[in-house]
């Protein structure tokens, strides 16, 4: 931007340091930000828990007893879109902010003061989505996908809430994205090419592709329905000419990258731990970037997988059927490289090695149920039962919260210059496995046997399975109160750790101090990519 | 690549932009669903303004005393060109949703082909594009629709007019012809700002004479959804253009640094180029 070539005028703005609110309001450090989405993220988990937490008491047994039908629905409704964009999006965008500045020797993010603005609308945005459950008629009652009618015609009043706050989320993501972009791109330190970075960072490139893409597609069809609610349009009305249908062909071309958006970055995080913890180097580096790609690509011409029953022509059906399969390809690609990575490895079972394994397996589990459902006439029997709810909770809490929680203690020692508490942290790993498998896995039997989802009472034939999804739900649940002790624990001290805590790890992030000082990398660090890039023969 | 980077100090304009824009959501939704709350919207609107203004001033002021490096300016011109293709996007479900409804949604409700059975909804109903007749009488469409070759030609013909004219004000900046930059950025302005006036006659005419409102079922809704969201880009861009005008007069841009002035018309083609699409998907075909 100057008209002068600069080069030693370029200095850190440091400034003197700011205390107490005012740091954390005006904060445009990456790893405070990074913090702040990681505190963000971990309370609206524990608000989203409680709401399932409501839906497992009032299914623990049939019939109707804590809760009524009106609150179950806006229960179901708000703990998926604050799971969805509420927790695991930010936890991914935290990691991002905290890990790729030093994964790949920049200074910071590219545009701070942009990353200060994309983290403080998500406060916004939530409180402004919680709110509406207090107002007259109740909150979104619609389930997160929000379908029209539902989310329009007989939706409650307060639904003009839900529709701003996913504006100002989305505006918060596509910042995010841009802020990503601008920083991979950009900020490298020289000697680093794209396939020198390592997964995590390339994950997160892509997923940043995958937000810029569909975000605003999100924000185009809540539009719409603003305009039909408000304005008497009728795109989603076939009394004027529209078709209720087109919402879920918009929703749907949003929503199915969206998934992926919160499962690639949890590829990166697996991609950084298994090496790091079988002493080896990852197998397949440029497979495993090739294959998130091609997730990515295949994402958009999947979505109506989503809607096979509504109604869609053959054709449309069996191009979306063999479009989705396809997807298994290039995930069974990263499947096979983990393992081969673990093959012949000096594997140790750390903590974060304990949940990147359970990811490994649990998320396959979800992609195996993934397939059943991309199969047309099997899905016709499997839509909108327990098995879809089964099959989606695998990749998400089994597959993407442990990826999250896995990262979380990966680089906890860099974030606070302790070890967190290793029988504390097996302990929270084992009660979390049993207790989300107890949850999810009777789901998909009570499924295949005909219950429906996103119903507060059941036929007296599923209560066994609900009773131990429930069970389970509450040990899944209190046992994430052990995370936040670990890290409470870890943050005020511990054994102290290294700059290179674990034994086989790589990467720039731990050639900088731990904890890491609020500045790294004020000149680019020395990167050599026969010695020091994932890719290297 | 220099030797050390260059970080931007912190500021208060972002969390202030979140308060403002907290007045903006609350103000808006609350008006919307209970009646009451519109002035809090209004003032919300004018504070993103305000703050933009100050947020935007902070940058110029930092970019012109020469604290910005190379490496900032690739951040820049990406961030900006990455923000259009997400502006694509938004405007790609828009016309997606125009296609759908004219190629399935419609002959669907009339009978054809494999999900004509929804046609057993309102037998009576012809698919026919313009829409004139919805499917129910709860929704009347409109009486006639915008003629293309009439004020939507002139639109045309100003749009990409002013695309050309901030061409050449941006060659002018390059080659440092300050008086030629100025000429051609006030032209572009004039035809951007005309454009706008004559949007707004066709509004008018389109809802006193036609009948054609957002409320004339699909066909008034897709009409002013395109053409609406398309004008308040159009509105945003001249109003940035006006700003890089201010700025030439002041004595900013040089032929090396004017990344102000080229993202703004990188922004200004990009509502060209939708309205070319408008024009042939929305008023022509």
């Amino acid at each position: 931007m100057t008209s002068n070539s600069y080069s030693s005028a370029t200095e850190h703005a440091h400034e003197p340091q700011l205390r107490g609110l005012k740091r954390w309001l005006l904060t445009t450090n990456h790893k405070e930000i990074g913090t702040l989405y990681l505190i963000f993220s971990l309370t609206m988990f524990f608000i989203g828990g409680t709401m399932a937490l409501v839906i497992r008491a009032e299914l623990f047994q049939p019939g109707l007893q804590l809760v009524q039908p009106e609150f179950f629905n806006q229960m179901t409704t708000m703990h998926g879109l604050i799971m969805v964009f509420g927790a695991v999006m930010p936890a991914f965008v935290g990691l991002a902010n905290w890990m790729v500045p030093l994964q790949i020797g920049a200074p910071d993010m590219a545009l701070p003061r942009l990353n200060n603005f994309s983290f403080w609308l998500l406060p916004l945005a939530f409180s402004l989505l919680l709110s509406s459950l207090f107002m007259e008629g109740g909150g979104p009652n619609f389930g997160w996908t929000f379908y029209a009618p539902l989310s329009t015609t007989y939706a409650p009043p307060s639904t003009n809430f839900f529709i701003l706050s996913i504006h100002l989320a989305g505006i918060s993501s596509i910042l995010g994205a841009i802020n990503i972009i601008a920083t991979i791109l950009n900020m490298r330190t020289p000697a680093m090419k794209l396939m020198d970075m390592p997964l995590f960072v390339w994950t997160w490139l892509i997923t940043a592709f995958l937000l810029l893409a569909v975000m605003p597609v999100l924000a185009g069809v809540v539009t719409m329905m603003l305009l039909d609610i408000n304005f008497g349009t009728s795109f989603f009305n076939a009394a004027g000419g529209g078709d209720p249908v087109l919402f879920q062909h918009l929703f749907w071309f949003f929503g199915h990258p969206e998934v992926y958006i919160m499962i690639l970055p949890a590829f990166g995080i697996a991609s950084m731990i298994v090496p790091a913890f079988a002493r080896k180097r990852l197998f397949g580096y440029r497979s495993m970037v090739y294959a998130t790609a091609s997730i990515a690509i295949l994402s958009f011409v999947v979505w109506a997988h989503h809607m096979f029953t509504v109604g869609l022509p053959l054709a449309a059906q069996l191009f979306f059927m063999y479009a989705t399969m396809l997807i298994a390809v290039p995930t069974g690609v990263k499947v096979f490289n983990w393992v081969a990575t673990l093959f012949h490895g000096s594997i140790s079972f750390e903590v974060p090695m304990l949940f990147t394994l359970a990811f490994i397996v649990q998320f396959t589990i979800g992609g195996l149920s993934g397939v059943m459902l991309a199969i047309v006439p099997a899905d016709y029997q499997y839509h909108d039962t327990y098995f879809v709810v089964a099959h989606f909770h695998y990749v998400l809490v089994p597959g993407a919260v442990f990826a999250i929680i896995a990262g979380v203690y990966y680089w906890l020692p860099k974030w606070t210059g302790y070890y967190p508490d290793e029988t504390l942290g097996r302990w929270h790993f084992w009660l979390s496995v049993i207790g989300v498998n107890l949850t999810f896995f009777p789901m998909h039997f009570s499924g295949l046997a005909g219950m429906p989802r996103r119903i507060p009472d059941y036929a007296l034939q599923f209560a066994d399975f609900n009773l131990l999804s429930s069970l389970g739900g509450f040990l899944f649940g209190l046992s994430q109160l052990l995370l936040v002790w670990v890290v409470v624990r870890c943050v005020r001290g511990g054994k102290p750790a290294p700059d290179n805590p674990w034994e086989g790890a790589e990467g720039l992030e731990w050639t900088v101090p731990s904890p890491a000082p609020l500045h790294t990398f004020s000149t680019p660090p020395e990167f050599i990519p026969e010695r020091d890039s994932p890719s290297r023969a | 690549m220099s030797g050390s980077y260059y970080v931007p100090a912190s500021s208060k304009w972002p969390i202030l932009m979140v308060v403002v824009l907290a007045f903006l959501a609350i103000g808006a939704a609350s008006s919307l669903s209970f009646g009451h709350g519109f002035g809090l919207f209004i003032a919300g609107l004018v504070g993103v303004f305000v703050m933009m203004f100050v947020w935007f001033r902070d940058v110029i002021h930092e970019s012109r005393s020469g604290l910005y490096d190379a490496q900032m300016d690739r951040s820049f011109r990406m961030g900006m060109a990455w923000f259009i293709f997400s502006e694509i996007m938004f405007f790609a479900a828009f016309f997606g949703a125009l296609f759908y409804i004219r190629v399935f949604a419609l002959p669907w409700l009339d009978g054809e082909g494999a999900k004509g059975i929804s046609a057993l909804l309102w037998p009576d109903f012809s698919a026919s594009w313009p829409l004139l007749k919805t499917p129910s009488d709860a929704f009347s469409g409109p009486v006639d629709v915008v003629d293309p070759w009439h004020l939507p030609l002139l639109n045309t013909l100003l749009l990409v007019g002013s695309s050309i004219t901030l061409t050449i004000a941006h060659h002018g900046v390059k080659k440092d012809q300050r008086n030629k930059a100025k000429l051609w950025l006030f032209l572009t302005l004039i035809l951007g700002f005309s454009f706008l006036i004559v949007q707004g006659i066709e509004y008018v005419e389109a809802y006193t004479r036609l009948g054609l409102t957002l409320q004339a079922g699909v066909y008034g809704g897709t009409f002013f959804l395109l053409t609406g969201f398309h004008g308040a880009h159009v509105t945003l861009g001249a109003c940035v253009l006006t700003v890089m005008f201010v700025r030439l007069l002041r004595g900013h841009f040089s032929p090396r640094s004017h990344f102000g002035f080229e993202a703004a018309s990188w922004y200004w083609h990009f509502v060209d180029v939708v309205w070319l699409g408008l024009f042939i998907f929305v008023y022509v075909v």
